[in-house]
């Protein structure tokens, strides 16, 4: 399929851009990287994504599709050959789902309460919160990955790409707040598949380095604080 | 080995209904328990620790949690009568859709419900600007899944069933025979689907426990 056939509307920091194109690499699907500018939305993204105007959004052929996981499972449905990026049973999808709508909904709300927080003692409350959830999500890890070094287990897959996608942030939150969240003592089995799955072919080369994500957290945070114009 | 199906509920939650209609379409026998959330049974807490949520499927001793988790399980697990179709892109279309729902529409209506004066009027207002969005989609369609019901006219079901509870209560329509006709059309064909309409939770009964919330939330 030729390369333009396929099209990623996102940017390279956000962790919900991340996730397609991990699974595009996953499936060896070639496709096109087209970048929106910080501050202003494309026409093509507005056309594409209507309804929220956000991105990520994948465009297969004429056909866009969004939300960051339903591609995921759209890129896992429509090219179906091998690597499956969703687990085959039907209770470890479940198990999968699960644990990707806790990340969204629970872990990375909290992970911005870090940032937001106002004093010394909200921030250790929301410290707390995240290493909490990251001890769960430990607990998952364990028996996810049936031996493997991932949440798929030998492969990477759908829970790998929804909570690896936070890493870069996750790092750079460590950073700035001088603080471990992922760490040796409470999440041991987290802290090696955190390296698994950077260094992994499908994720190497779109997951952001810290130290530029941090730069641009800061670029971010000036923006948002600027008046408008 | 015998198939178990249990599934921990509430008498009114919404979400638990998605489940009941998911499993009656099916027809998978199962056990139902309704849990008194002010007092949650140690089942609850040990299926569902993360949460400590209904619903739970119990399905041959393993729980599984989150409403639309679960759909997905049932629609995974037992293939007939599916409630999605098998085209990848009608696939993503109706996830997405089932998300909007969640993200978007509930969370709007559910303003609507709680707030006063100005500030109810403007969330009712982007209530439906949402709900306009999900009338587009109806257009010329029995239900969202077409000439049967699918996934999104599970997810989107609690609409017909409590709309008209929160209409009653604040005393304004929402959704109104003008505004949004389709969606008014689909709310009374989904409501009078045999299956669904056996497991409606008794509207009187509803009132009072919506009308109760809202003093609540009020008097705060």
């Amino acid at each position: 399929m030729a390369k333009s056939e396929v099209k990623v509307l996102g940017a390279w920091p956000s962790p919900f851009v991340m996730r397609p194109r991990i699974a595009l690499n996953i499936k060896s699907v070639e496709y096109e990287f087209l970048q929106e500018t910080l501050g202003s939305k494309s026409e093509l993204l507005l056309k594409s994504n209507p309804v929220h105007k956000k991105i990520p959004v994948l465009i297969h052929g004429d056909k866009p599709v969004c939300e960051s996981l339903i591609i995921v499972e759209y890129i896992d449905e429509a090219w179906s050959s091998a690597p499956s990026i969703l687990p085959s049973h039907p209770y470890d999808r479940a198990i999968a789902r699960f644990w990707a709508a806790y990340v969204d909904e629970k872990l990375f709300p909290s992970m911005k309460e870090i940032v937001s927080a106002d004093g010394e003692e909200t921030k250790k409350v929301a410290i707390q919160q995240v290493v909490d959830g990251l001890v769960l999500l430990e607990d998952a890890y364990t028996k996810c990955r049936k031996g493997g070094q991932f949440f798929g287990g030998e492969q990477i897959g759908y829970l790998d790409i929804a909570f690896g996608s936070y890493l870069g942030w996750l790092r750079v939150t460590e950073k700035f707040n001088q603080v471990k969240l992922l760490d040796e003592a409470k999440t041991p089995g987290l802290v090696k598949w955190a390296e698994a799955f950077c260094s992994h072919p499908a994720v190497k080369d779109v997951m952001p380095e810290t130290d530029k994500l941090a730069e641009f957290a800061k670029v971010l945070a000036k923006a948002r604080a600027a008046p408008p114009k | 080995m015998a198939e178990e199906v249990k599934l921990l509920k509430s008498w009114s939650s919404r979400f638990g209904l998605r489940i009941v209609w998911a499993l009656k379409l099916k027809g998978i026998q199962y056990d139902s328990i309704d849990e008194d959330l002010s007092n949650k049974s140690p089942s609850l807490l040990h299926y569902n620790p993360v949460y400590k949520k209904i619903p739970v499927l119990v399905h041959n001793g393993k729980p599984i949690s989150e409403s639309l988790v679960i759909l997905e399980y049932i629609e995974d697990t037992w293939n007939h009568n599916p409630l999605l179709p098998q085209d990848p892109y009608h696939r993503a279309t109706a996830r997405f859709w089932v998300k909007f729902g969640d993200d978007k529409v509930l969370p709007s209506i559910w303003s609507a419900f709680l707030k006063q004066g100005k500030e109810q009027a403007d969330a009712i207002d982007e209530a439906i600007e949402n709900l306009k969005l999900l009338e587009e989609q109806l257009k010329g369609k029995k239900f969202f899944g077409g000439e049967e019901i699918g996934l999104v006219d599970l997810a989107l079901g609690w609409l017909a069933n409590l709309v008209p509870v929160i209409e009653e209560i604040i005393g304004m329509k929402i959704i109104d025979e003008e505004r949004l006709p389709s969606l008014l059309a689909w709310m009374h064909e989904f409501s009078q689907v045999a299956i669904i309409k056996e497991s409606w939770p008794p509207h009187d009964k509803l009132i009072v426990k919506y009308q109760d919330h809202r003093d609540l939330h009020l008097a705060k």
